[in-house]
Parts: structure tokens; C-alpha cells; sequence
């Protein structure tokens, strides 16, 4: 106990990254052991290459992705506490919370709303706020792989834009792309046990 | 026919035994000495099956007669008044014979009546809901059945030492310990009956149900090692024997699921090679799922588990292998044999009791039986609960725990292990065979009664039905992915990990050595939601028949609902075509050496009015093949002239393979290097010519042709039914002239025709006009040819201008004669003077065009974006985006093929 004790004190700022994104204390540690397994010359950030060390994570279609989302606008360095603002989005989603909830707080980061903001800016490249049918084709391309046409693959971007466009302007806002979700459990759906 | 086959098979049976026996056969004249008979009654030699049929023939007629109320199976489920109606049939049976003939021998059961039931449960399991609970499931099903088994048996003996159960009833700890065993298992047959009709959400379905399913092992190694202690003696039993014990729980269950996984990885290799023999598919599956399970049975280990594991383990690649029908037969097969043996087991179960020749009562057992069993139950899976939660992402909450203690039915797998039982070595037996049975009624009628409002009352959580659309399946992939990379990234390899590196081997090899390589080819999951989603567009198009083509709009049914369905449908049916359900609008961009010309003409010619000529047809007979008949075939033909062939690839692909076999079929390879050698001549963009296009339309059918024939380049003789892509033909006649030189225009990604819609109105669309234009679109450049058959062009125009009322169209664009457009376009480079047929670009992009307009307002700019071909000769007017790369993804696959 002492010893985990001492281990908190190490993270820095715990107290406010753990009223900002919810963590436990355990939890929290153990991110932060798993920073600083990252981080490979203790620089004290991530920088891009340290994920992309993770070996599963180049052979996940998506890990390009994932990897960028750590690094919003053009940053190359990630601090400890962005890395677990991050992460904080796929903590599962507490049962009681949203009706004790202070409504002047921000909402907090893995909401559901969140969560889907997330999966939105994976497709939504270019940050405009809409996934294209261009956007949406090439995260086809890396989701289905070599096994279907890129004939057959401009369909079913085609198709999938259209069944979620409801304004018809040909591409898919976040609304729309929360819409089109609306019936699936996000919550469960987007969250990992562990990090709770 | 089939009589006289049976004549002869019976023949010199019949003749052999003639000689034996002095009766005579009716079948063989000439050889009774005693003159012809003309009748015979053989009872006998058909008593058996005969009985057989004559059971199932009354279950099903029982189902039959149950559901010609809709209130009483609402109210009822089918088990319970199965279960009612063998008890009546017992009774009468009973007052007949005087004695209780028919009953559910444990023999049948295990290894004919319950195999289907398994297998049907396996192979249609929800894998992915299957294994993300399957810590649950397991949990339940090894914890929970030992700890049933142990508490019930425990406290059933404390209750005899209590004196509560008569002196009467002979049975010690052990005989207790193993009743308990074959009394706590949750029965597969008896929950998946009641939960079909409950409908509870999906996880609560998963746990209960697959518990029931893989406590089969805890339940065979329970019972057979209480059996054999009980056999030995309680005092010949040495501590080696419960070590014993203990280890055959794993020899079991582990090798139990490894003769399944075996036995699936056998029958997805099979089903590779069956290309040729499609009609031995369904067989089979069924054969080496039951060989599965005989095999298990022979090893002593969990046959339930074993078949299990090998319908959940090689349904992904025997679905991929084998053909479309196959796939329905298995289906209906299945359901059907699994139905029938539901519904046989459930009312000998009601036959069973009657036979009070094998009852012993005692109350004291029986009530105390009745309170433990739902007692210990309950308070198994709460506690269970209380510590899985303590893991569960999604916690189950206090209705569901509810929900699981009350269905933990009991049934016939109970029923026939407790008959199973020696009366020597268990002298209790006969109260046990009555307790038993109560136990099974009561959970199946009772419980199974009650479920239904329980669950209405509690307010749990039902399977909300909705269906899949393109949208979910792809973001819950991405949700994988995603999840299995945070976990990498925090270092946790959990379940999301190891699902995605199973996902990744599986892609790597197994997919690759079980799945035949067409298969694998266009076998995913979120092309599978696309092309079902398309089927059904299609089949409900079809259904609509074209008369629903009104003012009102077709509306799709895959569409989630909303205002814009009307919109979307005819984009859709339009877009759709470039993938494996695909009207041939798409199939038609084609443009094609010169050879395939004439061909084309002549074709053109034979199918406008024509029916097929019906020597095209092999006259056959095969036991191997299912061939369609000509009436079939006819009215097929007559309905694809009705339905202006614009969906015939809809009722089935084959038509696009045919034409690719039977006509251009010596052009294939040529024309594909034709494409290759156009895309790279021209340069640039212009370089996604139309004859690459073609060659694209060639493959696409090729592989969409999951349905019958995979790999169809092979499957020469599947049949050569159809003359229907005339516009495929036609536009490789268009294709002379245009190669050279339009190819550099069409590309423009800023050049596009009019609204579709207008365009084919104005334009001349019989043949005999002799006018043409060509119009390119920027998303496509589909080449169509205008002077397709009448019945085309009017289904197209119906549905365009069902897509967008004249009204609303732009009258400038509208207004362009194609002659006119032929003068005003010197450039054209459409050389179609050479060609006498009139000729049309036909985007598959235009029912959008379409949509928007009869979507009013919203859309002015994609409007202004279709113009006619002519108006822009410049390149540089690229649309950003999507225009741009789509051509670049052209030229990458030309360059590729």
C-alpha cells in the first residue's frame, strides 16, 4: 500500500488528470507505467514513433489512425496527461453518473457523445466535420482489404454515405453519423474494461 | 417413374426371398406355386419406420393444429402443449394396449434425436455474441452445473438423513450426488423452446442458452463419474478415483470440443472441393457434424459439446464454399430436422409419463427436489453474478439474474440419463425416474408458462430486432479495431487483443486453406451486409413488381426509414449495380474490341424479341446437378422480358457469367489486356477508359457470383441461360469508334450529362431513330447505349422519371436532340457514324441526380453540375475530392489487373 502510495505521488498532477477524465487511482497508475514503458529515452513525452513501436498496432488497419488521434492539432510531443485524455474515452460509462451529474461541468469524456466524437475524427480526415465519400471510401479500403474491388468498394461507400445522409449533401455530418449509430450501444461498444 | 425404379430395385429381392419362403410376392409372377396373390399385408416389415413416420406425422400435425390459434401459442409455448398433447396420446395409448408402449428411449435420443437439435443450435449460434460472453457461459455452465449438482445432491441427502423422504426410497449420499448430477443440468432443448417465443435481449439469451449447451460436459462427467462410484460402491472408491474424477471433467469437455474443431476444420476442407458437386453439399454438413458427434459418443466425451464447436467453428467457411442453395438447404434441413426432433422428444416426454409401471412417488423427494433445484439455482447464479461482475464491462443487473435462475429448465436430456440408470445398482431408481419427470414438467410447463408474463412484468430488456445496415457493420468494425489498438497502446492484451490477432491468423491461413479462393475473395463481412442489403432491395423491388413504379416512390426496405427514402431507393437501385446484385445498368459500361462487334449485333438482334431458343438447353437428367425445367426456364424468360431486364441479375447472377462465358468468352483475356493497354496509352486521367471500365464490369460479375458458381471462369456448364446483357453488347459495338478518341474526353470528371432523366426522355430511344448522344458523367462515365429494347429503356425512363418529375426539370437540359448534340460536339471524338445505333452515357450517378431534384431545394448546385458533355472539353475543371481520386483509383486498378 505504502508502495503504491509513493508510486501516486510520482504521477504528476494526478489529482486534477483524475477529475478530468474519471480514472481510478489504480488505473492511473498503471497508465502511467505503461507511459513510461513507452517512452523510450524517459524524454518524459511520446512522440510519434514510440507507438509506433507497438508491433500490433502497425498491423491494425486503423493504428495509423489511432496513433494520430493522440496527437491533435499537429502536435509531436504527448504529455502524460493527453495521452490519458485520450484513453479516457473508452472508459466504460458509470452506471449512476448522468443524474448526479453537475450540469455545469463539461461532459465528461467518455460520454457517449465523446466516444462517437472519437470514431468520427478517425474517419473524418480532413476535419471538416463531415466524412466523405471519399473519406468514408478509404476507410473501406483499409476495413474490407484486398478481398473486394475497388468497383464494388465505391458502391459500398456509395451506399453507406447515402443510408446515413439525410440532408443529401453527399457526405456524413456528425449528426447524421450519430444517427445512423443510434440504435447501438456505444457505450459498451467503445469502452474497455480495464480502464475504469 | 420413381415406382418402377423401386419395381426393379425389389425385383430380385423379391425373387431371392420367393425362394425361401413358399408365400409368394406379388411382385415376381411366375415364381408362386400357389397362385398370384393379389394382396398382402406386411405389416411388419414397416412397422418400425412406419411407427417413426407416423409420430413425427403426428407432432406435426399437432404443431399444425397449436398454431391455427394465435392465442394460445402466444399464451402457451409449443413444449408445453406439445408435452400435454403425449400425455393425452399416452392415455389413449394406455386404454388401448394396456400398457404403456411408446416412450422416449435414451438410446434414440442421444443419438438420434438430439444431435439436430445441437447442431442446428451450433451452427445458427451468434459466434460473436457467443464469445464475448463466453467467460460468462462458461462460468455458469462448469461452476454453476457442479454446484447445482453438489448442493441439490447434498441437501437431498441431509433432507432422507431428516427423515423428510421416506425410509422407503434407498439411497445414499452417492445415489443422491448422482440424481443431483443428472437433475442440474439446464436443458438445450427445454430453453431454447421457451426462450424462441421470449425474446429476451440477446446476452441474456447467450448466457442461459449457452450454458445450457456446454454444461453437457459437466453433466456427462457428473453423472458418469457418480454412476460408476455409485456401481463400485462408496466404499471401494480410493481418493485416485475423485482425482479421476476431476481430470476426465477436462478429457471430456477439452476433448469433447476438440473432436468439433477437428471435425469443423474437415468439413470446411471438404466443402472447398465440392464445386463440382453441389448437390452433395448440405449432405455433407449434416454427415460430418453427426460423425462429429457419434465420434465424441464413441470416445466417451461431451458429444454436445463436439457438435457444437463444429457448427460454430466451420460455419463462416462452409457458408463462404458452398453455393447459395446449398446454403438455403442446410438452413431449412436443419431447422426441420431440428424442429421435428423437438417436437418428437417433447411429446414422448408427455408419453413417457404415462407409463406409471416405472413410477415410485414420494412426496418428500419430489417437493424437496422442486425447492433445491430452484432454490440452489438461484442462489448459484447470484452468486456467480456477484463475481463475474466484479469483470463484466456490462454488468448484469438483478432482472437478469432473475431471468437466468427461473429458465433453468430442465428437460429431456435429464429425463433419458435417469432412464438410463440401473435398477440394481440404484435401487432408488424408480423415484428418481418420477421425480424426474415432475422436475421436467414442472420447468417446462410451469416455468415455461410463466417466463412469459415474468418477463414482461420485470420489464427485461427484450431483442430489439432491427436490421443491419452498412453504416453499423462498418463502424463496428472500426470499434474493433479501435479498441484492440487502445489496448495495445495501454499495454493490456485483453479480449479485444486477442480477437483481433484471431482475426488476423484467421485472414492469414485458415481463410486462406478453407475457403475456396473465390470465396475468400468477396467473403467479408461488411461487403456480406452490402450484398444482403442489396438482395433484399432487390427481391422487394421485384415484389413491388414494376407497377409500384408510381408518383409515390419506391421505397426500400433496407433504408432506415425516413423522409428521404424515396430518394435514396432509385440511387440505390442504380448504384448498386456496380456490385455483385447488380442491375446490369453498370454491367453495361463496356466498351470493346472490335471483334466482339459483331457479336454484339447479332445478339442484340436475337434477344430483342425473341425467346431464348430452347435448344440451348442440354436435356438433362443429372442426379448431380439441379437443373431447372423448361417451364421454369420460360417463365423465367418471359418474366426477365416483363421486368425489362433490369433485374435480372438480381434473381441470380448467373445471367452476367453466362454472358461472359457464352459470348465474348475468347475476348476475355484479350479484352482485359485491352483495358490494361488503354489505361496505360492514354496518359493521366484520361487513361480510365471505358474498356477498362469493361474489364472492371467483367471481374466484378465474375466474383460476384458467390451465389452458384464461385468460380465461374470454370463452371462451364452451369448454364447458358441468358442473352441478357444486350447493353453490355451494344456498347462494345459503340466501342469501335470510341476508343481512340473519346476515351481522352470521357474521363473528364466535370463532364457530365444532363439529369439522366431528361436526357433519356428526349433522347431517341427506339433504335430506328438512328439519333445518338453521348453523355458522360463525371462519377462514372457508364456508357449506355440508347438503342436498347423498348422494355429497357421505358423501365429506365419510368424509373427515372419516378426519381424526378419532369416538372422539376431544367428545360435547357432537357431540350438537347442528340442529333443536335452530335453536330455541336465535332469533338466528341465519337466516331458514331460508324455506328448506326444511338448511343447514351448513363451514369449510375443520375438517380442522384434525380434524387436531389425531387428533393427540391438542396440540391441547385449538383444540379448546375450536370451538363451536357460537350459544354466542358476542359480537364482542368476537376471537382475536388472525390472526382479526382475516383479516377486515380481507376487507373491504379487498370494497372493492377
Amino acid at each position: 500500500m505504502g508502495a503504491r502510495a509513493s508510486h501516486a505521488a510520482a504521477v504528476p498532477g494526478a489529482e486534477r488528470i483524475r477529475r478530468e477524465t474519471g480514472f481510478s487511482q489504480a488505473c492511473l497508475l498503471r497508465l502511467h507505467h505503461r507511459f513510461q514503458a513507452l517512452d523510450r529515452n524517459n524524454k518524459g513525452y511520446l512522440s510519434r514513433v514510440d507507438l509506433q513501436q507497438i508491433g500490433a498496432l502497425a498491423v491494425n488497419p486503423l493504428g495509423d489512425r489511432i496513433i494520430d488521434s493522440f496527437f491533435p492539432d499537429g502536435n509531436h510531443q504527448l504529455d502524460f496527461p493527453g495521452f490519458v485524455r485520450v484513453l479516457a474515452h473508452f472508459r466504460p460509462v458509470d452506471e449512476e453518473d448522468p443524474g448526479v451529474r453537475d450540469p455545469k461541468q463539461p461532459e465528461p469524456l467518455n460520454s457517449r457523445m465523446n466516444k462517437l466524437r472519437f470514431a468520427f475524427q478517425l474517419y473524418d480526415l480532413d476535419r471538416d466535420g463531415k466524412i466523405s465519400r471519399n473519406e468514408m471510401l478509404q476507410v473501406l479500403r483499409l476495413m474490407v482489404g484486398v478481398q473486394v474491388t475497388e468497383e464494388q468498394l465505391e458502391s459500398i461507400a456509395d451506399r453507406t454515405v447515402q443510408e446515413a445522409d439525410e440532408d443529401g449533401d453527399g457526405a456524413v455530418s456528425f449528426l447524421e453519423f450519430t444517427k445512423s449509430l443510434e440504435k447501438m450501444n456505444i457505450e459498451q461498444k467503445m469502452s474497455i474494461r480495464i480502464l475504469k | 417413374m420413381l415406382r418402377a425404379a423401386l419395381l426393379l430395385f425389389v425385383l430380385p429381392l423379391a425373387g431371392v426371398r420367393a425362394a425361401e419362403e413358399p408365400t409368394p410376392e406379388p411382385g415376381a409372377p411366375g415364381e408362386s406355386p400357389s397362385g398370384l396373390a393379389l394382396f398382402r399385408w406386411q405389416w411388419h416389415e414397416v412397422e418400425a419406420p412406419y411407427l417413426v413416420a407416423l409420430w413425427i406425422l403426428v407432432a406435426s400435425l399437432a404443431k399444425i393444429v397449436f398454431h391455427l390459434s394465435r392465442k394460445v401459442t402466444s399464451l402457451v409455448p409449443e413444449s408445453c402443449l406439445l408435452i400435454l398433447l403425449g400425455l393425452v396420446l399416452g392415455g389413449i395409448v394406455l386404454a388401448v394396449a394396456k400398457k404403456a408402449e411408446y416412450q422416449l428411449e435414451p438410446g434414440t435420443f442421444f443419438l438420434f434425436l438430439l444431435p439436430p437439435i445441437v447442431l442446428d443450435s451450433g451452427y445458427f449460434m451468434p459466434s460473436r455474441l457467443f464469445f464475448d460472453n463466453l467467460g460468462a457461459i462458461l462460468t455458469y455452465a462448469v461452476v454453476g452445473t457442479l454446484w447445482n449438482a453438489f448442493t441439490t445432491g447434498a441437501a437431498l441427502w441431509g433432507l432422507r438423513q431428516a427423515g423428510l423422504v421416506a425410509s422407503r426410497v434407498q439411497a445414499g449420499l452417492l445415489d443422491f450426488l448422482l440424481f443431483g448430477s443428472l437433475i442440474s443440468a439446464v436443458d438445450p432443448v427445454a430453453v431454447l423452446a421457451v426462450f424462441e417465443e421470449v425474446h429476451v435481449n440477446e446476452t441474456l439469451f447467450i448466457i442461459v442458452f449457452g450454458e445450457s449447451l456446454l454444461n453437457d460436459a459437466v453433466t456427462v462427467v457428473l453423472y458418469k463419474v457418480c454412476n460408476s462410484f455409485v456401481e463400485m460402491g462408496s466404499t471401494n472408491v480410493r481418493t485416485t478415483d475423485y482425482l479421476k474424477g476431476v481430470a476426465s471433467l477436462f478429457v471430456v469437455s477439452l476433448g469433447g470440443a476438440a473432436v468439433g474443431l477437428v471435425f469443423a476444420f474437415l468439413l470446411a476442407l471438404t466443402t472447398r472441393f465440392t464445386k463440382r458437386v453441389r448437390i452433395i453439399e448440405p449432405l455433407l454438413v449434416f454427415l460430418l457434424a453427426y460423425a462429429a458427434y457419434l465420434t465424441a459418443e464413441m470416445a466417451s466425451l461431451s458429444a454436445i459439446l463436439a457438435v457444437t464447436m463444429c457448427g460454430l467453428g466451420c460455419k463462416k467457411y462452409v457458408e463462404a464454399n458452398i453455393s447459395h442453395k446449398s446454403r438455403t438447404a442446410v438452413k431449412y434441413t436443419m431447422k426441420t430436422l431440428a424442429s421435428c426432433a423437438e417436437t418428437v422428444i417433447f411429446m414422448l416426454l408427455g408419453i413417457s409419463a404415462v407409463d406409471s409401471s416405472k413410477w415410485a412417488w414420494d412426496s418428500g423427494l419430489v417437493l424437496g427436489t422442486l425447492i433445491f433445484i430452484l432454490f440452489f439455482r438461484a442462489l448459484g447464479v447470484v452468486l456467480q453474478t456477484w463475481v463475474l461482475n466484479q469483470f463484466r464491462l456490462v454488468p448484469l443487473d438483478k432482472i437478469d439474474q432473475v431471468v437466468m435462475s427461473y429458465g433453468g429448465l430442465r428437460g429431456a436430456v435429464a429425463f433419458a440419463l435417469v432412464i438410463l440408470l440401473d435398477r440394481t445398482k440404484v435401487p432408488a431408481k424408480d423415484y428418481f425416474v418420477a421425480t424426474t419427470i415432475v422436475v421436467v414438467f414442472f420447468t417446462v410447463i410451469v416455468q415455461g408458462l410463466t417466463i412469459k408474463p415474468l418477463v414482461k412484468w420485470l420489464k427485461v430488456k427484450r431483442s430489439e430486432h432491427h436490421k443491419p445496415t452498412l453504416n453499423q457493420e462498418l463502424h463496428e468494425h472500426t470499434f474493433d479495431h479501435i479498441l484492440a489498438a487502445v489496448e495495445d497502446v495501454v499495454g493490456h492484451h485483453g479480449y479485444h487483443y486477442w480477437r483481433d490477432r484471431w482475426e488476423q491468423f484467421d485472414k492469414k491461413y485458415l481463410s486462406q486453406l478453407l475457403m475456396r479462393r473465390s470465396a475468400y475473395r468477396i467473403r467479408d463481412q461488411i461487403w456480406d451486409v452490402y450484398y444482403r442489403l442489396n438482395i433484399r432491395d432487390a427481391i422487394s423491388f421485384v415484389d413491388q413488381g414494376g407497377h409500384v413504379l408510381s408518383s409515390t416512390g419506391l421505397t426500400l426496405p433496407s433504408m432506415p426509414s425516413r423522409n428521404s427514402v424515396a430518394e435514396t431507393s432509385v440511387t440505390n437501385l442504380l448504384r448498386e449495380s456496380g456490385s455483385g446484385a447488380c442491375l446490369d445498368l453498370q454491367v453495361i459500361d463496356t466498351v470493346r474490341s472490335g471483334r466482339d462487334r459483331e457479336d454484339a449485333a447479332m445478339h442484340h438482334l436475337l434477344s430483342g424479341g425473341l425467346y431464348k431458343p430452347r435448344r440451348r438447353y442440354k436435356a438433362s437428367c443429372s442426379r448431380h446437378f439441379i437443373s431447372e425445367d423448361a417451364q421454369e426456364r420460360q417463365d423465367k424468360e418471359v418474366f426477365q422480358q416483363n421486368m425489362k431486364r433490369r433485374l435480372e441479375s438480381f434473381k441470380s447472377t448467373k445471367h452476367n457469367i453466362c454472358f461472359t462465358k457464352n459470348k465474348p468468352r475468347p475476348h476475355k483475356a484479350g479484352r482485359k489486356k485491352d483495358g490494361v493497354a488503354n489505361a496505360e496509352a492514354i496518359n493521366g486521367k484520361p487513361a480510365r477508359d471505358l474498356g477498362f471500365q469493361d474489364t472492371a464490369a467483367v471481374i466484378l460479375t465474375v466474383e460476384s457470383e458467390e451465389e452458384e458458381e464461385s468460380n465461374s471462369s470454370e463452371t462451364e456448364k452451369e448454364d447458358d441461360e441468358g442473352i441478357i446483357f444486350v447493353a453490355r453488347a451494344t456498347s462494345e459495338v459503340l466501342q469501335k469508334g470510341k476508343v481512340s478518341g473519346s476515351l481522352e474526353l470521357c474521363p473528364s470528371p466535370r463532364v457530365i450529362p444532363p439529369s439522366p432523366t431528361c436526357a433519356e426522355k428526349e433522347l431517341p430511344w427506339k433504335s430506328g431513330h438512328g439519333d445518338l448522344a453521348v453523355y458522360v458523367s463525371s462519377e462514372t462515365t457508364k456508357i449506355v447505349p440508347v438503342d436498347m429494347q423498348m422494355g429497357w429503356n421505358q423501365s429506365i425512363s419510368s424509373l427515372e422519371s419516378l426519381a424526378s418529375p419532369p416538372c422539376t426539370q431544367d428545360p435547357t437540359l432537357t431540350h438537347l436532340p442528340p442529333r443536335q448534340l452530335n453536330v455541336d460536339e465535332p469533338q466528341a471524338l465519337l466516331d458514331l457514324s460508324s455506328d448506326p445505333r444511338p448511343s447514351f452515357a448513363f451514369p449510375p450517378s443520375l438517380a442522384k441526380a434525380g434524387r436531389s431534384r425531387s428533393e427540391s431545394s438542396a440540391d441547385i448546385p449538383q444540379q448546375q453540375e450536370l451538363q451536357p458533355l460537350m459544354g466542358h472539353k476542359d480537364h482542368t475543371h476537376l471537382s475536388p475530392g472525390t472526382a479526382n481520386s475516383h479516377w486515380c483509383i481507376h487507373f491504379n486498378r487498370g494497372g493492377r489487373l
